[in-house]
């Protein structure tokens, strides 16, 4: 019998409705993997206990045939998402020991479905970041290795950010599974660098209550898999209304996983040409014109579209993401909960608190977004944000009147780098990570990356899919084509256990 | 409206007369029973810390949800002023750290406010309206409040109030006295109340002011003013203007320049000071929150919350001037308040002339009410008792002294007044037959008096008072009076 954390999730779901497989069993196998993956740092809170205790319970309701549809199936949480009795620190010192009273609404409906937890997934810190580097409790380190000019070298590579966690674990198969959150590519760009399958859905698709907020008018909760089928399931469970949060869509949420296998034959794909950016690295073009010739052969009809705002995007995304942080992350202010450092007066609690809690990254971003906002400069840049915004979002809309089903571009710029090897001088060289995802938030399109291929020095590289606004099913139907015709990528063996 | 103030309402200064404008932000909390975004008790009072939920503790993940009911009521409150609905509004945050401010930024609305322009009419006194332009309204939350008694070292936050659904209704500058300011208020709670968006108590802090006060000589352009914070009664705010315009009148006179700035009025010292000035004003970055969607609804819900909306005052006053024939002011009086309104119109219709239930009301009975610090709703006499009061009044069967005495049997022992009356054989006497016999005994017994009235008519009220003594204040008085006229020859 195969490894039982070598199966996808819907394989592990097939077992257990069969009962070739217990979820204890499974479960166990997964708690093993990552006791032995201390090295990759994927998890900041681990929960076997209840993980087991879940299990159990799982495996008496598959007894008595009263199964949900994720029945038994063992994720991890990135630790933005709120957990009841669970600390959740969204990997800042800020937050302390905060154990929320309540569950996130997304995570409610997965275990609502059956599923369980084995822990919470370390992140940049309040998901801050493209190569969780960030993180208060250390960097995730990707199971992936690249190839020097002597073979294989042993440099740590980074597994993106922000879900770095959730990237990490799912590629080394420490969960089927995992919860990610993305504002500006975070599960995207760590889907990317991993070699999994990371979808972000429309704003709106799922409650962002229970999340911890970063940039509330762009976040949105997703799954990151190793199948694209895996995301259809997940995503399922995950979505929906929630009249908690004012922004989530009162729509009915389709059986994704019905559009995996469907035919994309006469299906119109947009390329558009302003991502073909300067420089942009051979590698990477060949890898999109090899993903064009797949959907072509596929039955697809490939257009060329412009959408000419996209170079204004980033700068335009880092001012309206920081402007909603500064004041979504005022909150953290030591008087309520989390960290409290003692200070002469109020203010000086305050700023002795808030210098302590947050990282620099975090601390760069409030201060961005203070002064954005800020008396004489709020016109000059949140406002004009603001209408590139608006730009950005019309020029999909026009693609998409134009009939184009669904866009097709790069994940990233580049393959994975190495721990330290980015942004430490310039904060931009990491900000330009996210140039081909940040454009999705801000038209809040569904977006979806999957693996395609090899770097030349042996990372994952990956497509990304953009579709009409909750038109998730075209994109799964477009993936799984894609899926199909991709080589198989292979991970290193396990070096870390 | 008046753009000057009337010669009699300047102040007199050393070196001749000020004209002081006022502009007024009145706070108001709005009457639901849950939060503005938040499923938490809007109660006032309970232990600290009890109406509070997670949103309002501002958890991280937390996300506001408009409370309708809010909604509602600042659209019948923008309908009760006149004013522009505007279908669609917007939150936005206003950024600022303080303790019992949980989120660090206060949902409010800044460039989109619910309610756009307004007006009210005021009457400053029985022979003066004026209109009051309302600029905006709009709904904000409140914040908690910070408990500095309770320790030495440490302060504590109680964020019952944090989240509660507030109106700022914000006034254009366009009153010219302290007692126009007042009057200002006085209105604009009758008509919260009216309405039933505010309770209108200003001692639980239910509505609050900040007064924007500046003095310029007549005819000239506003000067800079000051902003006096959170005024919470109407007499303070009288105080307060009164107090800052003579501060600011003496800083000019002496050839200073006011600075624009905030200001506390201290009603123990009489005095105004400095909170912060200007330069030292928090930087609010107000942007949209991007937890909440744009305010939007049709004018059908804006046109059925009209319909719904109760009579207001300036309707109904006008009502009772041309239905009941009152005098403008006794109209003005009686709709202050909708329940003495209803309490009159329930006297009316239980059969007592509406004058003379007017009379009766404002000159007997609310005083009576005022003095044992109770209202029409607390107050022991029925509608129906004071109708049955009035009614024998106008038909002569007590005399108003009597009625006097029967209000007082009546308030400690409630009960028919007719039926006192006719039990305590307080009737007035009508009956002439009697009376001229009382007339006859008072006359035979003073023959002296009679010579003396004789020469002197104005003994005549010695007489009836003599007669009004015997028959223990019953005798009809102006029968009285014409019998005495006739038997003394005079």
């Amino acid at each position: 019998m195969t490894e039982p954390t070598h199966l996808t999730l819907s394989q592990a779901r097939d077992a257990l409705k069969a009962r070739t497989l217990s979820s204890t069993e499974l479960t166990q196998a997964h708690i093993d993997a990552i006791d032995r993956a201390g090295a990759l740092n994927c998890f900041i809170t681990k929960t076997p206990e209840l993980a087991l205790d879940c299990a159990k319970e799982s495996d008496a309701r598959i007894a008595r045939g009263a199964a949900g549809p994720l029945e038994g199936l063992p994720l991890g949480i990135k630790d933005l998402y709120c957990t009841k009795g669970v600390r959740t620190t969204a990997a800042s010192r800020i937050l302390d020991d905060f154990t929320p009273t309540y569950e996130s609404t997304v995570s409610a409906n997965l275990w609502r479905d059956g599923a369980l937890m084995l822990g919470k997934l370390n992140l940049d810190e309040f998901a801050m970041g493209s190569s969780n580097e960030t993180s208060a409790f250390g960097p995730v380190v990707s199971p992936w290795r690249r190839k020097g000019a002597n073979g294989i070298d042993d440099a740590k590579i980074v597994p993106g950010g922000s879900s770095g966690g959730s990237s990490a674990a799912v590629a080394a198969h420490l969960c089927l599974g995992a919860t990610a959150t993305d504002t500006g590519g975070s599960i995207r760009q760590p889907a990317a660098f991993t070699g999994t399958v990371g979808v972000k859905p429309t704003y709106g698709r799922c409650s962002r209550w229970g999340v911890v907020a970063f940039a509330s008018s762009l976040d949105q909760a997703g799954p990151i898999t190793r199948t694209v089928r895996d995301a259809a399931i997940m995503l399922r469970s995950m979505a929906g209304h929630d009249p908690k949060d004012t922004t989530s869509v009162d729509a009915p949420v389709p059986d994704y996983e019905a559009a995996i296998g469907a035919s994309v034959k006469g299906r119109r794909i947009g390329v558009p040409k302003e991502y073909r950016l300067e420089g942009l690295s051979p590698e990477i073009a060949a890898l999109w014109d090899q993903g064009v010739a797949w959907l072509k052969d596929a039955g697809a009809e490939i257009v060329e579209i412009s959408l000419p705002h996209t170079r204004h995007a980033l700068p335009a995304y880092y001012i309206i993401a920081p402007a909603e942080a500064s004041s979504n992350l005022a909150r953290y202010d030591g008087v309520r909960y989390g960290l409290r450092e003692k200070g002469r007066d109020i203010t000086d609690m305050y700023e002795k608190t808030r210098a302590k809690g947050f990282g620099a990254e975090v601390r760069r971003r409030v201060m961005i977004g203070t002064y954005v906002l800020s008396a004489g400069y709020y016109d000059a840049y949140y406002v004009r944000a603001q209408k590139i915004r608006s730009l950005i979002k019309r020029d999909f809309d026009l693609a998409f009147a134009g009939g184009v089903d669904a866009v097709l571009t790069p994940a990233t710029p580049s393959p994975a780098f190495a721990l330290g090897e980015k942004g430490s001088s310039d904060p931009v060289e990491m900000y330009l990570n996210d140039v081909f995802t940040v454009t999705v938030n801000m038209a809040g399109l569904p977006g979806l990356a999957l693996p395609a291929g090899l770097s030349g020095n042996g990372l994952p590289l990956a497509l990304q899919l953009i579709g009409r606004p909750f038109e998730e099913e075209t994109l799964f139907a477009l993936a799984a084509a894609l899926e199909q015709a991709a080589p198989k990528i292979k991970l290193p063996a396990a070096w870390w256990s | 409206m008046t753009e000057h103030a009337a010669p009699s309402k300047l102040i007199k200064g050393a070196t001749g007369d000020w004209e002081v404008v006022i502009g007024m932000e009145i706070h108001a909390q709005v009457t639901s029973r849950a939060k503005l975004f938040s499923g938490a008790s809007a109660e006032f009072g309970g232990e600290p810390n009890d109406h509070v939920s997670i949103v309002d503790a501002a958890m991280p993940g937390m996300l506001p949800v408009i409370n309708e009911e809010c909604v509602a009521q600042a659209v019948r409150t923008g309908l009760g002023l006149e004013a522009k609905i505007n279908l669609r509004s917007v939150f936005d945050r206003k950024n600022y750290f303080y303790p019992d401010l949980p989120q660090g930024y206060q949902i409010s609305q800044y460039k989109h406010p619910i309610v756009g322009e307004g007006e009210v009419i005021v009457d400053v006194s029985p022979t003066e309206r004026i209109k009051v332009g309302v600029e905006r309204l709009h709904l904000e939350q409140d914040a908690g409040k910070s408990l500095h008694e309770l320790s030495a070292t440490e302060s504590h936050v109680d964020l019952n109030r944090s989240g509660v659904a507030l109106m700022e209704i914000v006034s254009k500058p366009d009153m010219r006295s302290a007692e126009e300011a007042r009057a200002y208020v006085s209105k604009l709670r009758t008509i919260l109340r009216y309405i039933g968006s505010c309770d209108g108590n200003m001692e639980q802090g239910s509505l609050r002011a900040d007064v924007n006060v500046s003095v310029r000589r007549p005819g000239e352009p506003l000067g800079t003013r000051c902003e006096i914070k959170n005024v919470n009664s109407i007499r303070f705010i009288g105080q307060a203007i009164e107090v800052e315009a003579r501060r600011q009148i003496a800083i000019l006179e002496d050839g200073g320049v006011i600075a624009q700035e905030t200001r506390l009025f201290d009603p123990g010292k009489g005095e105004t000071r400095s909170l912060r000035s200007k330069e030292e004003a928090h930087d609010y970055r107000y942007f949209p929150d991007p937890d909440l969607l744009p305010l939007e609804f049709d004018q059908a819900y804006v046109d059925a919350l009209a319909r719904e909306l109760p009579e207001l005052p300036d309707a109904k006053r006008a009502r009772f001037i041309e239905q009941y024939g009152l005098p403008p002011y006794d109209a003005g009086v009686l709709v202050m308040e909708r329940a003495s309104a209803d309490y009159f119109e329930d006297m009316i219709k239980d059969g007592a002339n509406p004058k003379a239930a007017a009379n009766w009301l404002i000159n007997e009975y609310f005083g009576r009410l005022n003095k044992e610090g109770l209202t029409i709703n607390t107050g022991p006499i029925s509608a129906q008792a004071n109708s049955s009061i009035v009614q024998m009044i106008t038909s002569n069967e007590i005399s108003g002294k009597i009625a006097k005495d029967l209000i007082e049997i009546v308030w400690s022992q409630p009960g028919d007044p007719r039926e006192i009356v006719e039990a305590r054989g307080m009737k007035q006497v009508t009956d002439t037959g009697e009376i001229e016999a009382a007339v006859d005994a008072v006359i035979s017994a003073n023959p002296d008096k009679v010579a003396q009235a004789l020469a002197k008519p104005t003994m005549l009220g010695w007489f009836v008072g003599q007669v009004m003594k015997t028959t223990g204040g019953k005798a009809n008085p102006q029968t009285v009076n014409e019998l005495l006229k006739k038997k003394l020859g005079i």
